[in-house]
């Protein structure tokens, strides 16, 4: 089937979608955006997590065809500007300094869920860092590094507005 | 396999008559699971996030109405003074991006026994409306909608329009063990709700049975137990028995999530612990937390 949907800004029409397939191998395998991770596929560890429509959910639980007219933001969305010449966002810079990527594979998932919990809650408690990341996994257990981030880019997103 | 996607309630009606072996899919976080693991090929996926009325809620006749399409963040953020219980449930579900996704009416398809949705709405004396083309609405109470593990009453041309709950006219806790706050299956569940103008109290268990269900007997002993008109301390003897009854009420299984002894004993504990806080805040004149996590152990 035909999926017409919005990335990152930009209108998309993907031919030959199955059916059954996911949101989140539409975005890596037939749109060349491999950001968003393919890790658990049963929506457990949050390594694939998009906006869709302004809201984070787990792309790998997203039918492709659910996404048909929606808009979708993936961490490939975040920094401004064109590629070659782009300023990551506050959340990217601040888990680059604050040295909150091991092996990197939860880390997109991580700053897209992060991004939203700014976005929403400018200056989150400890407890609330933790709760809305309840669901992204770190399999190299980096969370103080990671928690650390978060706080780092509401002080940084906090200051510049 | 087919995707149909109706934009309003009546075709998706139609298309469930025509297609009665289309299985139904709101946020997907049940449906997906089953299809990126191979477990389920259905013929054809129902997506009903394009009927926009479904995630609607609307208080009607004294209660309220709803659709089957709203996700548990915002029975949280919209629904957790009307119905605490419920939305105490909600926020033990899954994660946030599960939680912006995943709805009662999808748990509710999907009958497992351990739906977190499902003891408060047992609790909270809920009914499910259903429709069909052929035939039109009917309602069903919860109690009497789930007929066996991950069966429900529904007929196969019938869809799952909403819920109908009252607002809460007492306390309401929700009680659910796992081995984290977040992304659990439910070890065992329990629900309790006061309704102080009947003088009854109402219960819910999950992950228990084969289906979610009341606890009749711990219902009508509490109810007869409790100091209705003087609003007189829950003697512990009271609310012990109570947790026993309630525990009786359960047949768990053995499985790789907890031994039935161990959930009989946890059901025990839940039951007398939420009646015990539902039962102080009804005597503090507090109709109970909203939408919290709940209460520490005590």
């Amino acid at each position: 089937m035909r999926v017409n949907l919005t990335v990152n800004g930009s209108h998309q029409v993907v031919d030959d979608v199955w059916e059954g397939e996911s949101l989140l191998f539409l975005l890596r395998e037939r749109m060349g955006l491999p950001g968003s991770k393919n890790a658990c596929e049963q929506g457990e560890c949050g390594s694939c997590t998009v906006y869709l429509d302004g809201l984070p959910v787990c792309s790998c639980l997203v039918a492709a065809g659910q996404a048909e007219g929606r808009k979708v933001r993936t961490v490939e969305g975040l920094a401004e500007g064109q590629p070659g010449d782009e300023r990551l966002d506050p959340v990217q810079e601040a888990f680059l300094e604050a040295g909150a990527v091991q092996c990197g594979f939860c880390t997109p998932g991580l700053i897209v869920q992060s991004h939203d919990l700014i976005e929403r809650n400018p200056a989150p408690t400890d407890a609330e860092i933790r709760e809305a990341l309840a669901g992204n996994l770190c399999r190299c257990t980096g969370y103080e590094k990671i928690v650390d981030a978060v706080r780092l880019a509401a002080e940084r997103k906090a200051a510049a507005s | 396999m087919d995707f149909l996607r109706p934009a309003t309630w009546q075709d998706a009606l139609a298309v469930k008559a025509e297609r009665p072996d289309a299985l139904p899919v709101q946020g997907g976080t049940d449906v997906m699971v089953e299809i990126n693991f191979d477990r389920r090929r259905p013929a054809a996926l129902l997506d009903l996030t394009g009927v926009r009325a479904l995630a609607d809620w609307d208080p009607a006749d004294g209660r309220l109405r709803v659709g089957a399409g709203v996700p548990y963040a915002r029975l949280i953020t919209e629904l957790g003074r009307s119905l605490p219980g419920l939305a105490q449930a909600s926020r033990t579900v899954g994660s946030p991006q599960i939680r912006n996704r995943g709805t009662v009416g999808g748990n509710l398809g999907a009958a497992s026994p351990a739906g977190d949705g499902h003891p408060p709405l047992l609790a909270g004396d809920a009914v499910v409306e259903a429709e069909s083309a052929a035939r039109g609405v009917r309602m069903i109470p919860v109690a009497e909608f789930f007929t066996g593990v991950k069966r429900t009453a529904l007929a196969p041309d019938e869809l799952i329009r909403a819920f109908w709950a009252a607002p809460a006219s007492g306390p309401q806790y929700f009680s659910k063990i796992g081995t984290r706050n977040a992304m659990v299956i439910a070890v065992c569940s329990f629900a309790v709700a006061l309704h102080p103008r009947e003088r009854r109290v109402g219960t819910g268990l999950g992950s228990a049975a084969p289906t979610p269900r009341r606890a009749p007997a711990a219902e009508a002993f509490i109810a007869h137990e409790l100091d209705w008109d003087g609003r007189g301390p829950l003697s512990e003897a009271a609310a012990r028995r109570f947790g026993e009854l309630v525990a009786e009420a359960a047949s768990p299984i053995d499985d790789v999530r907890g031994t039935g002894d161990y959930r009989r004993r946890a059901l025990s504990v839940m039951a007398r612990r939420t009646l015990t806080w539902a039962w102080n805040d009804h005597r503090a004149g507090s109709t109970g937390s909203v939408g919290s996590l709940g209460r520490e152990a005590s």
